[in-house]
């Protein structure tokens, strides 16, 4: 037997050493890939003009003259002192590029699940409780669509159905030009920045602005993730429904709304949690087609433009970043599981 | 479970709650009257520093916000103006040139613009020696020579040396490019850090005189340019124009229709097309110094036959390429200059004649044809003209093979020169012949590890005659002369170089009918923003 506090430390120490290890295997993986790729990244620094002892120097500078491991080892050691290193296409330290696209993607990501999931949980209960019904293939239908047609077309008839001929929502961008710089952005999030502006001023309108143009990409990764979090609630629930606590609430004669709300969906509530969890890592990871469509300037286009550059610093920042949040929503599902489901509470 | 599992008013009420957020009028269109908004997908840009910027997003900014000692003008590429030199002369033995700056010139921050500003650009140019350098060291301005050769003789008066005898048209011309620019150096000298002349702070700031200054550039995202009061000449029109990056054509062009932003730059044929018929919406084109060529690598044994190079040649089909995949963004054009640089020819002998190429690749040893591959860049049209051509190919019996990558990945690859066949493109990188014969029509030295890789080289085009031509062009001090040795070079080219020209690039605006004096530059250090207006 040991004490609380000893055994506490113990979990957490694991905890750290595995997230450690996660971090450190994705960096890895990562930067061998960029490495490999038949790319070379000094020239999109230097571009196709360059003479060769520009392009030399270049190289020399990015220490890409190095054996690959001495290349990596370096890349940890700087990492671990906080230095990301620059992006060579931004010109930026990587950590600034990121400090500036992921609220972006934060923003829209935390509106998408917020939607997805306030939308898709009752949709999921309701079809469980209608198996069969008109109910059940109407949400069915819905998610069908949600996830096979291509985000990217769905953006672009979005657009051109709400922005364009109905005119209810603005368009590409975070915010109209006229705002662009009439407040200061603190956080990044764009709301929350023009609401600070707006209690200040009293001026709503770049609030305004700036939320009539997170609406529809939103509301489109809300869909997308609606989807998946309606198909799986339901058949979660349909397990719950069928089991035997359920036959025993209805023979005590508990209304139907509670067995429902009270009793199957809170045990449905156990397996649901990761499954949301996962969907919004999923949009944190920035979605980059909804991104293009919507010249939304976040992390998920970031990264790929990066790439697509083998700028490897900035892959790298974008990956430590993208690969803590998974891991954060993770440990965080599993706290909630320790929560919602008494059985994975340690008893002893 | 014949309850409900919610109540039918929460359903009203959260129904309600939809429809009103839905319904309220949420959108403003239309731009800010003392604001240009433009569309563009800038991210190839990586520096705002004129001595390394060398990306064509990047030379916009750099004409708008930088001056030069002179500038050629737009409705006639082969004339000078004055910018900050009000003029300039070259001495009788053709290797000092002398200039003469305006008097009061002043910079964005205030301060005073002399010679002595002149002199430290150029200066810093060539010894921070990024990728554009080459343009001014090509005339003796080496690291070493630069303080001797470029000094100011008076607060406004300043002597260039070349090292022999050029072409004055040609030391003109790249006078003119961004790598010229005058910058800030009192400002520079301000932000200097372990004396790289202030470089890493320059490739995020603004440091010039030009009509409008740079105030932000947050990458991917948004370039804003205000308008500069101490410049010397008119003042711009707008108060500010804002560069929005809009990667996707079809979300550009939503943009544009819906009145967010005034002028949209990257659209593709189709889009273009269909703004065609929108009273709203105005277009706009020019020729650009940007040639697409298919090249063949000569270290391949085939495709160094003379008969197979020219069989290539008629195995494409201008006319249907023309007239369908680079309808408005291009016009099919067989010589190695751009239209509009001097001596550039207008000839265009080839066409699709297969039964031409069968004989041809009969003659050569190959009559029933041959596998090879090619690199193309997954993008549009050149994906659609590989495929054009592939076909064609067929009809002579040639098998090719196409091998789709990304654009940095081709270019690896071509510059290695291990390709088999190549599609791309070349721009001018400054208003001169030279440039491109420099580097289509002229190889010193084809091995491996030679110094300089110009095109020729990349596919082992081995030409001392035709090298020895272009360099004779660059120093012939007659200007017709001058243009005649460009025909001569074209000429010969088109008939035996290992290059299928195809076209020269039309770079097409839209823009909103209420906007006023866009005209779009053969470069793009001159598409002039400042000389737009809105009504």
């Amino acid at each position: 037997m040991t004490s609380r506090p000893l055994r506490a430390l113990k979990v957490g120490g694991r905890l750290v050493v595995s997230v450690v290890l996660t971090v450190l295997g994705l960096l890895a993986v990562t930067f061998f890939i960029g490495r490999v790729i038949p790319v070379d990244p000094a020239l999109a620094i230097a571009g196709d003009r360059a003479p060769e002892h520009v392009l030399q120097r270049v190289r020399q500078e990015l220490g890409l003259d190095q054996p690959k491991a001495v290349q990596f080892v370096r890349y940890v050691q700087k990492a671990l002192q906080g230095d990301f290193g620059r992006s060579v296409l931004t010109s930026n330290p990587v950590f600034d590029d990121i400090k500036r696209s992921f609220p972006a993607t934060l923003e829209l990501a935390t509106c998408g699940i917020l939607i997805g999931a306030g939308l898709g949980v009752p949709l999921g209960v309701w079809a469980a409780v209608r198996r069969g019904g008109f109910a059940d293939h109407a949400v069915r239908v819905m998610g069908l669509v949600g996830y096979s047609v291509p985000i990217f077309w769905l953006g672009l008839m979005a657009l051109v159905l709400f922005y364009t001929k109905l005119g209810w929502v603005s368009g590409p961008g975070r915010i109209d030009v006229a705002f662009e710089y009439s407040f200061e952005r603190t956080t990044g999030l764009m709301l929350l920045d023009a609401a600070r502006h707006a209690m200040n001023s009293g001026e709503w309108d770049a609030f305004r602005s700036a939320f009539s143009h997170l609406v529809l990409p939103a509301s489109l990764l809300g869909y997308f993730s609606l989807a998946y979090i309606s198909r799986m609630t339901r058949s979660f629930m349909l397990n719950e429904l069928a089991a035997e606590y359920i036959v025993a609430a209805r023979a005590k004669g508990l209304s139907e709304a509670r067995i429902i709300w009270r009793h199957a969906l809170r045990n449905a509530m156990v397996p649901l949690v990761t499954v949301i969890a996962l969907s919004y890592a999923g949009l944190l990871e920035g979605s980059v087609l909804t991104e293009t469509v919507f010249a939304w300037p976040g992390l998920g286009l970031y990264i790929t433009n990066s790439l697509q550059n083998a700028d490897m610093n900035a892959v790298l920042g974008g990956t430590i970043v993208v690969g803590t949040v998974f891991i954060g929503l993770n440990l965080l599902s599993d706290a909630l599981y320790r929560l919602l489901d008494p059985r994975t509470r340690d008893t002893r | 479970m014949k309850k409900h599992f919610l109540s039918r008013r929460a359903f009203g009420q959260a129904g309600a709650a939809t429809l009103l957020a839905g319904s309220l009028p949420l959108a403003f269109a239309a731009t800010p009257k003392d604001t240009l908004v433009v569309a563009s997908a800038f991210d190839d840009l990586i520096s705002l520093d004129p001595a390394e910027a060398f990306e064509i997003s990047a030379g916009e900014l750099m004409g708008n916000g930088y001056e030069r000692l002179l500038r050629y003008d737009v409705n006639d590429p082969t004339k000078l103006l004055p910018d900050l030199a009000k003029s300039w002369k070259v001495s009788d033995d053709g290797k000092t040139y002398s200039f003469e700056l305006r008097p009061g010139l002043k910079f964005a921050s205030g301060n005073p613009l002399g010679a002595d500003d002149v002199v430290y650009s150029f200066h810093r140019a060539v010894l921070l020696d990024k990728t554009p350098a080459f343009i001014l060291t090509q005339f003796g301005l080496t690291k070493e020579q630069v303080k001797a050769r470029l000094k100011a003789t008076g607060p406004l008066t300043l002597t260039l040396e070349t090292d022999k005898v050029y072409a004055p048209t040609l030391v003109y011309n790249c006078l003119t490019a961004n790598v010229a620019s005058v910058v800030d150096s009192k400002l520079l000298q301000g932000k200097e850090k372990d004396g790289d002349f202030g470089a890493a702070w320059l490739k995020t700031n603004f440091a010039g005189s030009g009509p409008l200054k740079i105030r932000e550039w947050r990458a991917n995202e948004i370039v804003a340019m205000d308008r500069n009061d101490n410049f010397h000449g008119p003042k711009s029109k707008m108060a500010r124009v804002i560069y929005r990056h809009v990667k996707e054509s079809a979300t550009q062009r939503l943009l544009l229709e819906k009145g967010d932003v005034d002028i949209a730059r990257d659209l593709t044929p189709q889009d273009l097309a269909a703004l065609a018929s929108n009273k709203d919406i105005k277009l706009t084109s020019t020729p650009l110094g940007t040639v697409y060529y298919l090249s063949l690598n000569q270290k391949n044994p085939n495709l160094a036959k003379p008969e197979v190079r020219e069989a290539f040649k008629w195995l494409v089909d201008y006319d249907a390429i023309g007239a369908t995949l680079i309808k408005d963004i291009g016009v099919i054009h067989q010589n190695f200059l751009p239209m509009g640089l001097l001596g550039a020819s207008k000839d265009k002998p080839y066409k699709l004649d297969v039964a031409k190429a069968k004989a041809l690749l009969a003659k050569a040893g190959l009559p029933k044809g041959f596998k090879v591959t090619i690199d193309m860049r997954s993008i549009q049209p050149v994906q659609g003209i590989t495929e054009a051509i592939q076909q064609t190919l067929k009809q002579a019996g040639i098998e090719l093979e196409i091998l789709p990558g990304d654009g940095k990945q081709t270019l690896t690859k071509y510059r290695a020169r291990t390709h088999d066949i190549y599609i791309g493109q070349w721009g001018a990188d400054y208003w001169d012949p030279h440039t491109n014969a420099d580097t289509f029509a002229r190889n010193t030295d084809n091995r491996d590890d030679a110094k300089n890789k110009p095109l020729a080289w990349r596919n082992a085009w081995d030409i001392p005659e035709l090298t020895k031509k272009t360099d004779a062009a660059a120093i012939e001090r007659d200007g017709a002369k001058r243009a005649k040795l460009y025909q001569e070079i074209q000429a010969e080219f088109r008939k035996s170089s290992p290059f299928v020209m195809l076209y020269q690039e039309t770079d097409a605006a839209a823009y909103r009918s209420n906007v006023e004096g866009l005209k779009i530059g053969p470069t793009a250090d001159t598409t002039y923003m400042f000389l737009v207006s809105k009504k």
